[in-house]
């Protein structure tokens, strides 16, 4: 069981099938704490799992990290930095940060913020890409404008279909393809979708993108895309590499396909799916027979609210309603609580499942795609009962 | 007084506009934000194994450190392949003709399935 020690743990072995789990916890990135260090460059950086136990608001400092290239601007100026809007536009826009933080309309929500490979390592078979187990995952309050009033100062024209978006980074070796992702105009005018300044009531830490990105809630963090200073309005699909090859999931029920097979149709991917965890209660924990247990966690609805969570602590055979904590919106994470009192020595399964405001429910199979994305099966949390 | 109920009506209508937007107290406030200079680490982890390394040493660390490849899975030689190959032909990794077959068979001889 996570217990609060007092030291601080220098290496995590992840139970991943087929092993190569071992990871070590850095401490050395700016604006960041102890991570689970997946890559030094470019950085990934997971969140270790014991802060999601911690409350529903990951902090600035333990959010996690990846980007895509490793030329990553060590500097921002304040003063100088802009933002362009550009394109299929009636007025092009220049905007200073002072510009945007001027603008009226400001916006605040929670929402989370997870990689579509998150919890990639779990995938059976394995499949190459960074190897996350589930921590690639977070929940902030951000506070931005309306990606809407900056499109509609600049005039999206008739016929404009998509509106795509570029940060600072840039690749190490000409002609890779620069990282951009789009959204559809109507989802980019939507008024949810923001240009956030703040993450959690302070600057964003510059690995999660200073000093603004986008906020995309609901949608996987491919499309949020950090160090945003480029906005470009297309009468034409974009049909860049980082929209149209990578970033694609089986168009079929929860992105599931067979390893080998063939002929899939492939979709970029887009909304998230509900999820949920047990946080107070490691794998492999002794529990004591009949000794009463209160077993918490978190749980978000995707692209929904969280309508119920339902713990069983018998490997699925019984489920009940887990009590759910204060809502702190319906993009964000949420508390549940349930007891649990141990009736049968050895080793026991706890599992939680989550159904979002849609009627979504986890699977209890997991999904499997070549790319590693989108896993939602229902978690279990192995416990020796004595 | 006046002044705070016109704000307060405002606001209402904010809220009724932006559903999620926070409307307890005015709009969201916004933190002072100050330019920034960091450092990232840097990675001194090379491929271990001596001369069938040596490719991946000479090649690989370019774009990324070692550790993204020392943390996958085993992979069949098929994916190894796979991998070295996406890396030149879509990030235009320029990896020389020569390398290509030595990197593949090194990843598929450290980290593979078959």
């Amino acid at each position: 069981m996570a217990a609060g020690s007092a030291f601080a743990a220098k290496s995590v072995d992840f139970p991943f099938p087929g092993g190569v789990g071992e990871r070590e916890i850095a401490t050395g990135f700016p604006g960041k704490g102890a991570m689970v260090l997946q890559r030094t460059r470019p950085p990934l950086l997971e969140t270790p799992f014991e802060v999601f136990d911690q409350g529903v608001f990951t902090p600035n400092d333990r959010f996690f990290v990846r980007w895509h290239y490793a030329v990553i601007p060590t500097s921002i100026d304040v003063e100088s930095f802009r933002l362009n809007v550009h394109g299929a536009v009636d007025k092009p826009l220049t905007l200073s940060l002072a510009d945007i933080l001027a603008m009226p309309g400001r916006i605040e929500y929670a929402a989370v913020n997870q990689c579509s490979g998150n919890s990639r390592g779990f995938f059976q078979p394995r499949v190459p890409g960074g190897q996350w187990a589930n921590g690639a995952m977070g929940n902030a309050k951000w506070t931005g404008v309306p990606l809407k009033a900056v499109l509609d100062r600049a005039g999206v024209k008739a016929g404009a279909v998509q509106v795509r978006f570029n940060g600072l980074d840039t690749p190490v070796v000409a002609g890779s393809p620069d990282f951009m992702k789009s959204l559809s105009v109507d989802h980019a005018r939507d008024g949810e979708v923001m240009i956030a300044f703040a993450m959690n009531g302070k600057p964003l830490p510059l690995l999660n993108g200073f000093p603004v990105r986008l906020v995309v809630p609901g949608w996987y963090s491919t499309y949020w895309v950090k160090m945003l200073n480029d906005i470009e309005i297309l009468d034409h699909p974009d049909e860049n590499f980082w929209i149209k090859t990578a970033y694609t999931i089986p168009d079929t029920p929860h992105a599931d396909m067979k390893p080998g097979q063939t002929g899939v149709p492939m979709v970029p991917i887009n909304r998230m799916v509900p999820r949920s965890f047990v946080t107070n209660i490691r794998e492999g924990a002794k529990l004591r027979l009949g000794n009463p247990v209160t077993v918490r966690g978190i749980a978000f609805g995707g692209d929904s609210g969280v309508a119920k969570v339902e713990f069983s602590g018998d490997g699925g055979q019984k489920w009940e309603t887990a009590q759910l904590g204060k809502d702190e919106g319906k993009y964000s994470f949420r508390r549940w609580e349930a007891h649990l009192v141990p009736r049968t020595t050895g080793v026991q399964a706890l599992m939680v499942r989550c159904t979002n405001t849609a009627g979504v429910v986890q699977p209890d199979t997991p999904n499997w795609n070549p790319a590693g994305f989108m896993r939602n099966v229902i978690e279990t949390t192995h416990v020796s009962v004595l | 007084m006046t002044i705070r109920t016109v704000a307060g009506v405002l606001l209402g209508a904010c809220a009724l506009a932006w559903p999620l937007a926070h409307a307890s107290a005015g709009a969201p406030p916004a933190p002072a934000l100050r330019s920034v200079s960091v450092q990232l680490p840097v990675s001194k982890r090379m491929f271990p194994g001596g001369a069938e390394a040596a490719p991946a040493n000479a090649n690989c660390l370019t774009c990324h450190s070692a550790g993204m490849v020392l943390n996958q899975p085993s992979l069949s030689k098929a994916t190894w392949e796979a991998e070295v190959k996406k890396m030149i032909a879509v990030y235009k990794a320029p990896i020389a003709e020569k390398d290509i077959a030595p990197i593949a068979a090194y990843l598929a001889a450290t980290k593979g399935t078959d």
